[in-house]
C-alpha cells in the first residue's frame, strides 16, 4: 500500500502533472480536519501576545510526521484555504480572510513550509524513532515556523523584529513540549497502526 | 441556481451580497494592498471614511460587524502599546488603525459572501493552474472531502475524550492524541478505499 504523491499524467485529458491519488486525497483531507478539531478545544490565549496557543500546532507537526513533506504540506494548505473561505477552524475560532492580514499571518504560512520540513525530516530518517522525530518537529515545527512568524509580525505591526522575538518567547516552552508530545503521538500512532509511516513505506 | 435563489438574496441582502465572491475577493486584494501604503493620519481618516461607506453599502450593523473584529479586542491594546513605545504616537496610531481596518474589509467580505461561495471562487481561480499541469477537479474534490471530514473528526475527538475519561486519563494528552490519530488515519484509509472503489483511479 505505497501511495507516494503521484506525478503520472491521470488518464483524463489534459494530462494533469500535479495531482494526487485517491488514497492521499483521503489523507490530505483528513489531517486538514484533524488539524482544524485540533484547534477545537478551548485555547489558552495569552494577554501579552497577537497569537494564541491550542493544540492546533500539533495537527501540524502530526501531518508532516505521518503524511510526509508534500502531503502534509498539502494538509496544511487545504486546512488554510478553508480558514480563508471563512470557516471558524482556526484556534479561538478564528477564521476568513482577517487573518491573511493579520499579525499572525506569518504563522500560518509558517505551518506549511513546518509541516513539509517535518515531513522532509522523518522521511530521511531510516526508522521512525522518538529523538529523530523530536529534532524533526523542534527544526519544522517551532523552527520555521516562527522563522515565519516573526518577521511577519514584526512587518505587518511595525514593532522591531527583536521585541516581537522577545514577546514570542513566551510561546517557546508550549511549543517545546507540543514537539516533544507530537513526537511521542507519531511514535504511538506507527506502533498502533503499522501503515501510518509513509518514511517506512518508501 | 434557481430564480428564486436569486430573488431571495436581492430582496434579503445589499449590493455588496449580491456581487459575485470573485470580484469581492479581487477587490479586497486591492483594497488591501492599497490600504497598506497608506502612512499620514490623512490617509487613515479617508480609508476609515472609506471603509465605513463600504459598510453601509453592505448594509452590516455594528453587531455583526463586531462579531468579526472581536478577536483583535486584547491584541491591538497590546500592539498598540508596544508601537507607542518603539515607534512614538502618530505612527502607532496609524499602524494599528491600518490593522483593524484591513480585518475590518476582510470581515466585511466575509459578511457577505457565503462559504461555498467563496470556496468556489477559490477553485475557478484556480482554474488558470490547470494548464501547469494541477489536477483542479482534485484540488476541489479535497476540499470537499476536508469540510466533510470535520465533523466525523470532531465526534471521533469527543468519543476518544470520553473513553478517555471513563478509565480516569481525561488530563493525559497523549491518550487523547494517539487514538484520535490512530482513528484520523484508518477514517482516511476507508475513504481512500472508497475513493477507488468508486472510480477514482490511484
Amino acid at each position: 500500500m505505497t501511495h507516494p504523491v503521484s506525478t503520472e499524467p491521470s488518464t483524463h485529458a489534459p494530462p494533469a502533472r500535479w495531482t494526487v491519488g485517491a488514497s492521499d486525497a483521503a489523507r490530505i483531507a483528513t489531517f486538514a480536519a484533524l488539524i482544524a478539531v485540533l484547534g477545537m478545544p478551548g485555547s489558552i490565549a495569552f494577554f501579552g501576545n497577537a497569537v494564541p496557543i491550542t493544540l492546533q500546532t500539533l495537527g501540524v507537526m502530526l501531518a508532516g510526521a505521518l503524511l510526509g513533506a508534500w502531503r502534509g504540506a498539502l494538509a496544511v494548505g487545504t486546512f488554510l484555504v478553508l480558514v480563508a473561505a471563512g470557516l471558524p477552524l482556526l484556534a479561538g475560532g478564528r477564521g476568513g480572510l482577517g487573518v491573511f492580514v493579520g499579525p499572525s499571518v506569518g504563522y500560518l504560512v509558517g505551518f506549511v513550509a513546518g509541516a513539509a520540513v517535518v515531513g522532509w525530516l522523518v522521511e530521511r530518517a531510516r526508522r521512525t524513532t522518538l529523538p529523530g522525530v523530536v529534532v524533526a518537529c523542534l527544526v519544522g515545527g517551532v523552527l520555521v515556523v516562527y522563522a515565519f512568524g516573526i518577521p511577519a509580525q514584526a512587518v505587518i505591526t511595525g514593532v522591531p523584529v527583536e521585541t516581537v522575538a522577545r514577546l514570542s518567547l513566551v510561546f517557546l516552552p508550549g511549543d517545546l513540549l507540543k514537539a516533544l508530545l507530537a513526537a511521542t503521538v507519531t511514535v504511538g500512532v506507527v506502533r498502533a497502526y503499522p501503515p501510518a509511516a509513509p518514511a517506512a513505506r518508501r | 441556481m434557481s430564480t428564486t435563489d436569486v430573488a431571495t438574496r436581492a430582496e434579503v441582502g445589499s449590493v455588496l451580497h449580491r456581487a459575485p465572491a470573485g470580484a469581492k475577493l479581487v477587490g479586497l486584494a486591492v483594497a488591501s494592498g492599497a490600504l497598506l501604503l497608506v502612512r499620514s493620519p490623512t490617509g487613515v481618516l479617508l480609508a476609515a471614511v472609506a471603509v465605513l461607506a463600504a459598510y453601509a453599502a453592505g448594509r452590516v450593523g455594528p453587531r455583526a460587524a463586531w462579531s468579526q473584529l472581536r478577536p483583535l479586542r486584547w491584541v491591538v491594546p497590546v500592539i498598540f502599546v508596544v508601537q507607542w513605545l518603539t515607534l512614538g504616537p502618530a505612527q502607532a496610531a496609524v499602524l494599528s488603525a491600518r490593522l483593524v481596518m484591513l480585518v475590518a474589509l476582510a470581515a466585511l467580505v466575509m459578511l457577505t459572501t457565503r462559504t461555498s461561495a467563496v470556496l468556489a471562487a477559490i477553485e475557478r481561480g484556480l482554474a488558470p493552474l490547470g494548464r501547469l499541469g494541477v489536477d483542479v477537479g482534485r484540488v476541489a474534490l479535497v476540499l470537499s472531502l476536508a469540510i466533510r471530514s470535520i465533523p466525523v473528526l470532531a465526534a471521533l475527538a469527543t468519543r476518544v475524550r470520553d473513553a478517555g475519561r471513563a478509565r480516569g486519563r481525561e488530563r493525559d494528552v497523549r491518550a487523547f492524541a494517539v487514538p484520535l490519530v490512530v482513528g484520523a488515519l484508518r477514517q482516511a484509509d476507508a475513504l481512500g478505499d472508497a475513493l477507488r472503489a468508486r472510480g477514482l483511479d490511484d
